[in-house]
């Protein structure tokens, strides 16, 4: 699942708001929260609003084209975000066994980066320890670079410490 | 009257022994019973009523028991209703318990045992071998110590199904790598803390490289979540790579480290992993605990003595209770 952020303009007229919410419903999108910019009203006297949905990524596609076959301006959508974020642990030569390849097993994915680390290596020769979050476009995404990242440490005999659960 | 025979008596057959001698509390729980059976690995005592004191002041004085009857003689020549299985464990070969039990089942005796040995390596066959022979074989003081585990699951949220299982096994990592966690000392260091506290095995690596844990998770797989798996299937990993700043930069992300032993429908492993300081399974010192989701009870969390002599006694005696329980 993701979430994503749609900015729909609408008539100030009433039913206009149900010709997104039924496509929503249709693609077994979840509502999680609705913005009518009132204020931002633009030159025809549309309004925009601001609709972030909970969806399954696959189906953003056919859910703008749906509320555009409606008559609806969709105005943007954003991309979609990295929704699931988890933080592991390595320990091990992590710097000396060429520690951009090791993000790469992540970042290559397409859909989860390292987006924060934290290294300790308080001396030479000796095991590093480091801290890695990663976020991912969801949770099952999140778990393929996780598996990613462990087959590249156990190459690297780099022990990974995983969370109890991968979103807490 | 419900005769019981104790086959090893070391830590736990003395703590089972001590309990035993309170009468009081015995026959309040199970009504009357004789001890008609005491061996260790050296000699036994077999008499209608063995004087447990007196057996527990020979152990104490002499380092074991008089030369008598070896337990197959016993099991083979003395008539009693339930077997104490107390021996040590072998996870490799489950014995000498694992043949202790066949026999005590196979002659028709329930079978009480706080040895993961027999069970990790023949689960399957013994549950079998008990149900064809009409008899229990009870083991709730294998997995946990003191902390309600194997009958809690069984009976009192009977009719749930188990969807996971994570669990801190056992107490001398748990001790390890709270002292890290509290010291900031390495782990060498605190192992050797450890040691002088007597809380690790003489071979060090059966706790420390998982394996006890490891042979835990396999009865509760096997006994809870109706699983066939075997120690070779549990993914391993112990605690002995774990660095003194790993705890440092846990903390700082809200996280400690413990070992955990996890059950699930695709998951056998015990591990390292990143506890949440708020989660109920960042426990310190040599505490057990366990988190259990079911399908309809939802999370059910135990913490508890890992070990002990009178600890894991407790969980021999619930057992007794289960069986005979007036």
């Amino acid at each position: 699942m993701a979430v994503v952020t749609l900015v729909v303009e609408l008539k100030d007229k009433p039913g206009q708001l149900a010709k997104v919410i039924e496509p929503v419903s249709k693609y077994r999108g979840n509502i999680i929260s609705i913005v009518h910019k009132r204020e931002k009203r633009t030159p025809t006297g549309s309004i925009p609003v601001e609709i972030s949905i909970e969806i399954d990524e696959k189906s953003i596609g056919k859910l703008v084209e749906n509320i555009r076959s409606q008559g609806v301006v969709v105005k943007s959508y954003n991309e979609v975000r990295l929704t699931s974020t988890t933080s592991v642990m390595l320990i091990g030569h992590i710097i000396h066994t060429d520690l951009a390849t090791t993000i790469d097993a992540v970042d290559r994915t397409g859909f989860a980066e390292v987006v924060e680390m934290h290294i300790s290596m308080p001396y030479l020769e000796k095991p590093s320890t480091a801290m890695m979050t990663i976020s991912a476009t969801g949770e099952k995404k999140l778990k393929v670079a996780l598996d990613r990242l462990k087959e590249v440490c156990m190459k690297k005999k780099i022990t990974v410490i995983e969370p109890l659960e991968l979103e807490e | 009257m419900i005769r019981i025979a104790i086959f090893g008596f070391g830590a736990v057959g003395k703590g089972v022994a001590k309990i035993l001698m309170d009468r009081e509390r015995m026959n309040r729980l199970i009504g009357n019973y004789s001890v008609v059976a005491v061996a260790d690995s050296k000699g036994s005592i077999v008499s209608s009523s063995v004087n447990l004191k007196e057996a527990l002041k020979i152990k104490e004085k002499n380092g074991r028991l008089p030369d008598g009857m070896n337990v197959i003689e016993i099991i083979e020549e003395v008539d009693f209703d339930v077997a104490l299985e107390l021996t040590p464990t072998n996870i490799d070969t489950g014995e000498p318990g694992l043949t202790h039990i066949k026999k005590c089942l196979k002659k028709g005796a329930n079978v009480i045992t706080s040895n993961k040995g027999p069970l990790v390596v023949a689960y399957k066959e013994l549950s079998k071998l008990a149900e064809r022979s009409g008899v229990k074989l009870l083991f709730e003081a294998t997995v946990g110590g003191a902390m309600p585990v194997i009958k809690l699951i069984k009976r009192d949220i009977a009719g749930n199904r188990i969807r996971s299982i994570k669990g801190i096994l056992n107490g001398t990592c748990n001790y390890i790598l709270s002292r890290m966690e509290k010291e900031r000392l390495s782990y060498r260091m605190i192992l050797a803390e450890a040691k002088e506290l007597g809380i690790v095995e003489a071979n060090e690596s059966y706790d420390v490289e998982g394996i006890d844990s490891a042979a835990k998770l396999v009865i509760l797989a096997n006994s809870l979540m109706d699983m066939d798996v075997s120690l070779k299937d549990v993914e391993i990993e112990g605690i002995t790579e774990i660095t003194p700043e790993a705890f440092e930069i846990a903390l700082e992300k809200g996280y400690t480290i413990r070992l955990i032993s996890e059950v699930s429908e695709d998951v056998l492993r015990v591990s390292p992993r990143l506890i949440p300081l708020n989660n109920p399974l960042c426990v310190h010192g040599t505490l057990n605990a366990i988190l259990i989701k079911a399908d309809l009870a939802g999370e059910i969390f135990v913490i508890g003595r890992g070990a002990g002599s009178l600890e894991t006694a407790s969980a021999v005696i619930s057992d007794l209770a289960e069986l005979y329980s007036c």
